[in-house]
């Protein structure tokens, strides 16, 4: 029996009338495209913001990374949370109260709430986009009911093209799992309802660090 | 899956005096139709960028060969790997053997029409495995045990009322009523089913060359916690899923939320490389990717090419009046609306789909708003001569076009023959103007009255407002 994949490109080349395309074909084929992007002309921080909180997630704006854990604190308080969190390895290092309890490893079944790092904030879209790696486990991302992202306004970017950028300037490539966050998670598959909170975390949470306010 | 298309027309009837799928396909329109208008006024681009995309969908159909290539050498580095496979049921073949192989037990399934077209579900449960749907929608008709009606919203024809009795009898406990509480049951109940899943399938909205990724566009979260808790991840996707790079991913992600769901962007967009890395916490420890033909490289250079462009966002289907009266399980197999009445024919063949591609008024409505402009209504008259050519057309059809043929090609006789059936018309209808039923149009006047013609032709009209021309 012929192999499928030998079968399926037979089919596509008799279909298009040609045989193989000649080897030197191929640069010019997989040049990247120079495609219409997004016009606007606000300002990264407040068009992040005004995106973000139009699909139903919220910002609290920092002036330093040491404000992190206070402002977590504060947010878990205010929606009576018990005092646990997963906090991703790259915030460690910052003053955690000792009432927190703190982990660093993937979401179990019962998490109530994270906070983690990204790799950058899309202003086109309001979006936060995160990368999984051995300090980043993507379950925070999904499996808690309350998602904190710590996003430095120096880590602002216009759009999605941006955004590939940086994900092609990171050592290892393109990483195993790469998420674009905007909101919290919904559904309208109940009666065609628009509700929050279907899988995916019930509140997203951005902590926006520095930038003029 | 099964193909119920012969019998479009018996439940497409029973679609229209059905009062729950009334209120159901009401609000399908409301949702979707109204949204995806603002959005597309607000972005100046949203036109230029439709350019775009269906110029860009050629040039990637017109070298799949180079790309799928090229996506299979990239998830191969990623240490994932690519299954080609040409129908269906080799797809179902390989999907087994994986589950198979990895001594899987529980299986957790993010919503993916592809496995729907291969019939995959069927297909594992048969060999004894468990198959738990987790998008919202999905799981419903699950419960329902039904197949899905639109390809975004699988179960936009069920109310709330029913959605809750669904719930009831699957959970028991008190019988909950409001979203909130029906969308949080579920949540509950589909949690523990990704942590203990095997295997976790999903789909692909695209497949990226370059970077050997796949890319789910959702926006519950339960794709993410189906790829991500699973020992093994496997991708079911058509092989014209294909875009070459990151960039491409931008260009339709622009127009695939605004045409779905009336959205700027969905809320997950997610890539997908490989398996878990060293060092990773979490993540699957396999990466399969199942790549599927089944009856897709058979439309290349054909009259149907241009249908490999279809994003599947669902967009002609809400603008299209056929399917708001009649609903997506008229349609009998995976792809409803106007998309689906041009893929099942070509899919499952001219035979078995005779009603599809006539169930069409023309009115162009799709066209106009697919992202990737489909000449949809161009193809479903294509289909409409094939069934012609073919003699699958009814004979007393095929005698009638004869006949109309005859008399179109003499134009005194057509003038004529117009002239004496305007008038004949006139005098059915009476003083009301209207005939309740007429000789060879009971399709019509079983439902409504035929406004009858006013007694003179178009022609006679014209030439009474235009003396002298011809």
């Amino acid at each position: 029996m012929p192999d499928s994949r030998d079968t399926i490109l037979a089919r596509i080349r008799a279909g298009l009338g040609r045989g193989p395309l000649p080897a030197a074909a191929g640069a010019a084929l997989d040049a990247r495209p120079a495609h219409t992007r997004i016009a606007f002309d606000d300002d990264l921080t407040e068009r992040f913001i005004t995106k973000l909180c139009s699909r139903a997630g919220s910002v609290n704006r920092l002036a330093s990374l040491s404000e992190v854990p206070a402002a977590v604190d504060a947010y878990g308080e205010a929606h009576g949370l018990p005092p646990r969190a997963a906090v991703a390895r790259p915030l460690a290092g910052l003053p955690w109260p000792a009432g927190l309890a703190r982990h660093e490893g993937p979401a179990g079944k019962d998490e109530i709430l994270s906070v983690t790092a990204c790799l950058a904030g899309i202003a086109e879209t309001g979006s936060i986009l995160l990368a999984s790696g051995p300090d980043s486990p993507t379950t925070l991302n999904f499996v808690p009911d309350h998602h904190l992202v710590v996003l430095l306004a120096s880590q602002l970017v216009p759009d999605f093209e941006a955004a590939w950028a940086h994900l092609r300037a990171l050592p290892g490539g393109m990483p195993r799992t790469v998420n674009i966050v905007s909101g919290p998670s919904r559904t309208g598959d109940v009666g065609l309802t628009l509700q929050l909170g279907a899988h995916g975390p019930r509140s997203l949470h951005v902590l926006l660090v520095g930038g003029d306010t | 899956m099964q193909v119920n298309s012969p019998n479009f027309k018996a439940k497409a009837e029973a679609a229209l005096t059905d009062p729950q799928l009334r209120e159901a396909l009401g609000k399908t329109r409301i949702m979707f139709v109204n949204k995806r208008a603002e959005l597309a006024a607000a972005l100046p681009e949203f036109e230029h960028l439709r350019d775009e995309a269906r110029d860009r969908k050629n040039h990637i159909l017109a070298h799949l060969d180079h790309y799928l290539e090229r996506f299979d050498e990239a998830v191969t580095r990623a240490g994932g790997k690519v299954h080609w496979c040409a129908d269906a049921a080799e797809a179902r073949r390989v999907i087994l053997d994986i589950c198979r192989r990895v001594e899987a037990k529980s299986i957790t399934k993010g919503k993916s029409m592809v496995s729907e077209e291969i019939g995959l579900n069927e297909a594992l449960e048969a060999e004894g495995y468990r198959v738990l749907e987790t998008d919202l929608g999905e799981y419903i008709i699950q419960l329902a045990h039904e197949p899905p009606s639109h390809i975004i919203a699988p179960a936009a024809h069920k109310t709330q009322e029913q959605v809750a009795d669904l719930f009831h009898a699957a959970h028991g406990g008190p019988r909950k009523t409001t979203v909130a509480e029906l969308v949080t049951e579920a949540r509950l109940v589909l949690r523990d089913e990704y942590f203990r899943a095997d295997v976790g399938i999903t789909g692909g909205n695209f497949l990226v060359a370059e970077t050997g990724s796949t890319v789910i566009v959702t926006n519950e979260g339960n794709g993410d916690l189906t790829q991500t808790l699973a020992r093994v991840h496997i991708v079911t996707s058509g092989i014209e899923r294909i875009v070459p790079t990151l960039e491409d991913v931008s260009l339709f992600l622009r127009i695939l939320a605004r045409s779905a769901t009336g959205q700027e962007t969905e809320t997950y967009t997610t890539f997908s490389t490989g398996p878990r890395r060293p060092g990773d916490p979490d993540g699957p420890e396999e990466f399969h990717v199942v790549l599927v033909d089944n009856g897709r490289s058979g439309m290349l250079g054909g009259p149907f090419q241009d249908m490999l462009r279809c994003i599947r966002c669902g967009a002609c289907m809400n603008h299209c009046p056929v399917y708001g009266a009649v609903g997506g399980h008229a349609y009998g197999w995976v792809y409803p609306g106007p998309m689906g009445a041009v893929l099942t024919p070509l899919f499952v063949g001219l035979d078995a789909t005779r009603d599809l591609p006539n169930a069409c008024t023309l009115n162009g409505r799709c066209q106009s708003v697919c992202p990737v402009r489909i000449p949809l209504p161009e193809l479903l008259r294509e289909l409409r001569h094939q069934q012609h050519q073919q003699g699958l057309r009814p004979p007393a059809e095929r005698r009638a076009l004869a006949t109309w043929r005859f008399v179109a090609e003499r134009p005194r006789l057509y003038q004529f023959a117009n002239r004496v059936a305007a008038r004949a018309l006139k005098g059915l209808g009476g003083d009301a103007g209207r005939l309740r039923s007429l000789p060879f149009a009971e399709g019509w006047t079983a439902f409504r009255d035929l406004p009858a013609p006013e007694g003179l032709t178009f022609l006679e009209l014209w030439q009474a407002r235009h003396p002298g021309k011809r």
